[in-house]
């Protein structure tokens, strides 16, 4: 059996609401647990016995970020890695459409389509065993999970049949609710999902030149129109083929989230963290003579230097070549490659950038926007970055790269913008 | 030689320390507050000290009995049992005042400064008169009494408490020398000694003043009790005292009693007071804090102008700033961050204080 992954990781333009982390690197690169999070989708995809290609797809520029990336999980995971760019953001399917040669060359039985921006344990190999036990004319099978009532409408909503699991009905972020049921934006699909694909391309192209009136407006926008190649595969895909037979969702209860800002990012270190206890047990600090305190989960990399006094967890990831000095404590954050914190410093519910410096005594302090434990399949809350009136909700503090934090200051609930030198205490504020 | 302390009741602005201490018995660089004005009028001759109460009289009494053994002198309680303001207890305390003809000192409890008090007679017995007020120099005089009078010889013409206009920028310092005669002005009842015995005296032209010298604070409440201690400490250093600290880690200037113990790595100062059996860990950084009795601060934690209480216990990496002031026996866990927090006595804090409040 012949299998394919396919990652969409869209581009500069997606992933906003990462910034400042975003800003230097693409988002899909970003490290969750001391690794990228596409790293943690290929090394889900390449579990899955026959998965022999990953494609990413997006439309990010090439960058020697990415490249290096690339080259580095082929040699780990021992797959074929590819990227293809795509022309133009072409939607969450036309990308799949307008790259099925390389896709189903070699004909694939079967491919999954990942989104970048998801992180959790995927149960890939589950999918695909479902998904073989359907009816052989089955496009797509929709990696489903439980939200609450109120945070359902903020995503893919899933109508089932209770005994087949057939997807009866589908809306994307619907205004009122629909089900608990959401899309996780994880599908495995069978090369037949081709055939809708091409009959909603050709749909679109037959109406933009059979269509003068637009063109002949006054004031028509050639450069923000939408390219009439863009296919959304939850609008214009999903959408029609519910209660046809052809679409399918397989629930899971392991956990899953969006990571659509810094707060999600942490929560995600947090559980890829725990997993590790699973699948990766020598990717976890011990306690140990001469080493710092660990409490919970924590990861480092070996080339940090960190004294033993300091005292690191639960849920934090120390990156490449950082410097922990005396009595330093971190706990729920994550400290990125080269990064120097210095003595008796306290690093709480953040994200330091690459290369940052925070002085002696200096207390980097963000609030979590974690799901509340009270409700059960409660999902990060997508806070805006504002209240109503006017004030910076708080959150996780992120200081971006290259920035130096002076010693004995308080930075709280704020955004530093890269290669910023702080003179002072910030807090709820963002920073250029 | 006698003098009048005007103690006064509940002591509520320096809350929550007076919740668990009467103020003239709360430390003030390692020395009860009260204990500074005793030793000065010692110095200057008085033998007879009578408080002026109206709260917490026995608890006072009982700590008391020690230093006027020790100081050799009489100190006498003086309980009303209704506040009766700046001046009706003088006229409860008349029988003690008058028993001879010598005048006497009155002062406010909360003034910590350079007490002249020896000047101070020589001053009020050569001019002859009923009063004498100690006026010093203030940035802003509006918060206070402001005292308009003649630099030649000192005498009073105005008396205007807390002025809407700029009038003179010497106020009232609450150090004060009357002559048993001017007892006569004074009824037995809650009474404004400078809104209603000063302005007469005025303009009797019984008034007198005397600018005071060096520094000088009203240390009543938690912001300005450690803007007094800066200026103690920095008098202290300026006489090259002994007391001073300059043992392990210290930075500028730092009061630390012997008994208290300091770790490694730690910074102790600018201005910072340290009472008995404190326990300072290593990697503690501390400015302008007065740290009293018994208290234990956690390693790397780094405080900044706070009053730590009694027995309180302050854990790891936690940052205290901005006038916090921690009640008898509070816990603040480890990694929080108090931020203006006044925590009532016995308190357990297990999560951050960021904005000023109080705690109960």
């Amino acid at each position: 059996m012949l299998l394919k992954t396919i990652i969409l990781i869209g581009g500069p333009m997606k992933g906003t609401r990462f910034r400042p982390l975003s800003l230097e690197t693409p988002k899909p690169l970003f490290p969750v647990a001391g690794f990228p999070i596409i790293h943690h989708h290929i090394e889900a995809a390449a579990k899955v016995e026959g998965n022999k290609e990953v494609i990413l797809i997006g439309f990010f520029q090439p960058n020697e970020a990415l490249n290096k990336f690339i080259n580095q999980a082929q040699l780990q995971f021992k797959v074929q890695i590819r990227y293809l760019q795509e022309y133009t953001a072409l939607g969450t399917a036309g990308g799949i459409y307008h790259f099925r040669d390389q896709i189903l060359a070699g004909k694939p039985d079967y491919f999954f389509v990942m989104n970048a921006d998801v992180c959790g344990d995927f149960p890939l190999q589950e999918m695909l065993d479902f998904h073989r036990s359907k009816p052989s004319g089955t496009f797509c099978t929709i990696l489903g999970t439980e939200a609450t009532r109120q945070q359902s409408l903020t995503y893919g909503c899933i109508v089932e049949n209770k005994a087949t699991h057939e997807i009866m009905h589908y809306v994307e972020k619907p205004e009122t609710f629909i089900s608990t049921t959401i899309n996780c934006g994880i599908y495995l699909c069978s090369p037949a999902i081709f055939s809708p694909l091409e009959i909603e391309f050709k749909k679109n192209l037959e109406q933009n030149y059979n269509c003068d009136q637009d063109h002949q407006r006054v004031g028509y926008d050639y450069t923000t129109a939408p390219a009439k190649e863009v296919i959304r595969m939850e609008q214009d895909i999903f959408v029609p083929l519910a209660s046809s037979g052809k679409l399918y969702v397989y629930q899971t209860e392991r956990f899953w989230s969006q990571i659509k800002s810094a707060g999600a990012a942490i929560y995600a270190n947090r559980h890829y963290l725990k997993l590790y206890r699973k699948t990766h047990p020598e990717r976890l600090a011990k306690n140990g003579a001469g080493k710092p305190q660990i409490i919970g989960d924590v990861f480092i990399h070996p080339s940090a230097q960190v004294n033993e006094t300091a005292v690191l967890g639960p849920n934090v990831t120390i990156g490449k070549n950082c410097m922990l000095g005396d009595g330093v404590r971190v706990r729920d954050s994550v400290v990125l490659d080269g990064a120097v914190l210095q003595d008796h410093c306290c690093i709480l519910d953040s994200i330091i950038g690459w290369n940052s410096t925070i002085g002696d005594w200096t207390r980097i302090e963000g609030t979590p926007n974690d799901p509340n434990p009270n409700k059960p399949f409660a999902k990060m809350e997508a806070i805006s970055t504002f209240t109503f009136d006017g004030k910076l909700n708080p959150s996780i503090t992120v200081i971006g790269s290259d920035v130096q934090v002076p010693s004995e200051v308080i930075i709280l609930n704020s955004i530093v913008l890269p290669n910023k030198e702080l003179s002072g205490c910030y807090k709820n504020q963002i920073i250029l | 030689m006698k003098a009048l302390i005007l103690v006064g009741g509940y002591g509520t602005r320096l809350r929550p320390l007076t919740l668990s201490c009467p103020k003239p018995l709360v430390e003030f660089c390692n020395k009860p507050m009260l204990l500074h004005q005793l030793e000065a009028l010692v110095e200057a001759g008085v033998k007879h000290i009578i408080l002026a109460v109206s709260y917490r009289a026995d608890q006072m009494e009982q700590e008391l009995k020690s230093v006027e053994e020790k100081l050799g002198i009489t100190i006498t309680i003086s309980l009303e049992s209704e506040p009766l303001g700046t001046a009706g207890p003088l006229a409860l305390a008349r029988e003690h005042l008058t028993n001879d003809n010598d005048p006497f000192f009155v002062l406010n409890s909360d003034i910590i400064c350079d007490f002249p008090f020896k000047d101070m007679i020589k001053f009020h017995k050569h001019h002859g008169k009923q009063g004498t007020i100690m006026v010093t120099k203030v940035d802003e005089p509006s918060k206070y009494g402001v005292v308009v009078y003649d630099a030649e010889c000192g005498r009073i013409n105005q008396f205007v408490e807390k002025p809407q206009e700029y009038v003179s920028n010497k106020i009232n310092a609450g150090m004060y020398m009357f002559s048993p005669a001017m007892l006569n002005r004074i009824e037995l009842r809650p009474t404004s000694i400078e809104k209603e015995t000063f302005p007469g005296m005025a303009t009797d032209g019984e008034l007198y003043c005397m600018e005071l010298q060096g520094f000088w604070m009203d240390v009543g409440q938690p912001k300005d009790y450690l803007t007094g201690m800066c200026m103690y400490l920095t008098s202290l250093k300026k006489k090259n005292s002994s007391l001073l600290y300059h043992g392990e880690g210290v930075n500028g200037t730092a009061l630390v009693d012997p008994s208290a113990k300091i770790g490694k790595n730690c910074r102790i100062g600018p201005n910072v007071t340290i009472g008995p059996n404190v326990v300072i860990e290593d990697g503690v950084c501390i400015k302008r804090c007065t740290v009293l009795n018994g208290a234990h601060i956690k390693s790397h934690s780094w405080l900044d102008s706070c009053i730590i209480g009694w027995k309180c216990v302050v854990g790891r990496w936690v940052r205290m700033e901005n006038v916090s002031v921690l009640g008898e026996d509070v816990t603040v866990n480890d990694e929080l961050y108090v931020n203006g927090g006044r925590i009532l006595p016995h308190k357990s804090i297990a999560e951050s204080v960021k904005e000023p409040q109080i705690i109960m």
